[in-house]
């Protein structure tokens, strides 16, 4: 039963990181470099800028429901297992995800590292 | 890449590896939590290294969020996978559990495509308008060229 609850949140984790990551990044390139408008318009006009994005509190919600399954997750199975396996199987699903979503010109270079993750969380799970 | 730049990604690779061990290691103290007592969950945050490990957190996700501002998402998150070898250290060596050979493989496989990544441009230039980056094109063309 631990095994079983532990996987079920390493799914839960990737759904809801996957939604969060793409929402972020979406904002964060709708809202530019930060340091250039930290420098321009000073730190309060660059947090009302970031908290003034839709996108961005969808993305927190998304990040809080990411990380309670995480917690859940981590008083289930050991922190070598559920870390790496959730985070690593999360970077193949935005790989995935930028190019429908963000539309991230995800090259070869890109794919293959892609793959060697997902190898890699393969034989972390064996 | 600048040099206040690299110190962001590094900011998220170390944050995020001593986040996630202090949430372990608070979350040891508590057990498993049932299924049927989700409260519990609430409660937690209240021990004192889930609370560090979520300041460690908070500050990461500063990192992060200053990273997607300029970065690729599939650019940064490759970036944090480091931390993913780390903390399966912090794991072997500070609450010793057992990494087998084969895992270890798997650790390796990560790291290397963490490399393989990390090595290409930071930033590519969309294919959709609605997503473009204030970045300039000069900058971009720079990145695809390094």
């Amino acid at each position: 039963m631990r095994e079983t609850y532990a996987w079920a949140a390493i799914g839960l984790i990737i759904l809801a990181s996957t939604t969060a990551d793409v929402l972020l990044a979406y904002s964060m390139k709708k809202v530019g470099d930060v340091g250039e408008l930290w420098k321009r318009r000073g730190m309060l006009a660059l947090i009302g800028r970031v908290l003034s994005t839709p996108t961005f509190a969808l993305g927190l919600l998304a990040m809080g429901v990411a990380f309670y399954s995480l917690l859940f997750g981590l008083s289930w199975g050991n922190l070598s297992l559920v870390v790496p396996a959730s985070a690593s199987l999360t970077f193949v699903a935005n790989a995935v995800a930028a190019r429908i979503f963000l539309h991230e010109r995800v090259g070869r270079r890109r794919w293959i590292a892609a793959l060697l993750v997902a190898g890699g969380v393969v034989l972390m799970a064996v | 890449m600048t040099f206040r730049k690299y110190l962001v990604l590094a900011g998220i690779t170390t944050f995020s590896t001593a986040g996630d061990s202090l949430l372990a290691r608070g979350m040891k103290d508590t057990g498993g939590i049932s299924l049927h007592h989700l409260s519990g969950l609430l409660l937690v945050i209240l021990n004192p290294w889930v609370a560090l490990g979520i300041l460690c957190l908070l500050t990461f996700f500063s990192c992060y969020i200053s990273a997607l501002s300029w970065a690729d998402l599939t650019y940064v998150l490759p970036a944090t996978s480091l931390g993913y070898v780390l903390v399966s250290f912090i794991g072997r060596i500070g609450f010793h559990e057992v990494i087998s050979p084969t895992r270890w493989v798997g650790i390796m496989m990560i790291a290397a495509g963490v490399g393989f990544a990390a090595a290409g441009p930071s930033v590519t230039p969309s294919r959709h308008p609605s997503v473009a980056t204030e970045t300039s094109p000069q900058a971009v063309s720079q990145e695809m060229s390094s």
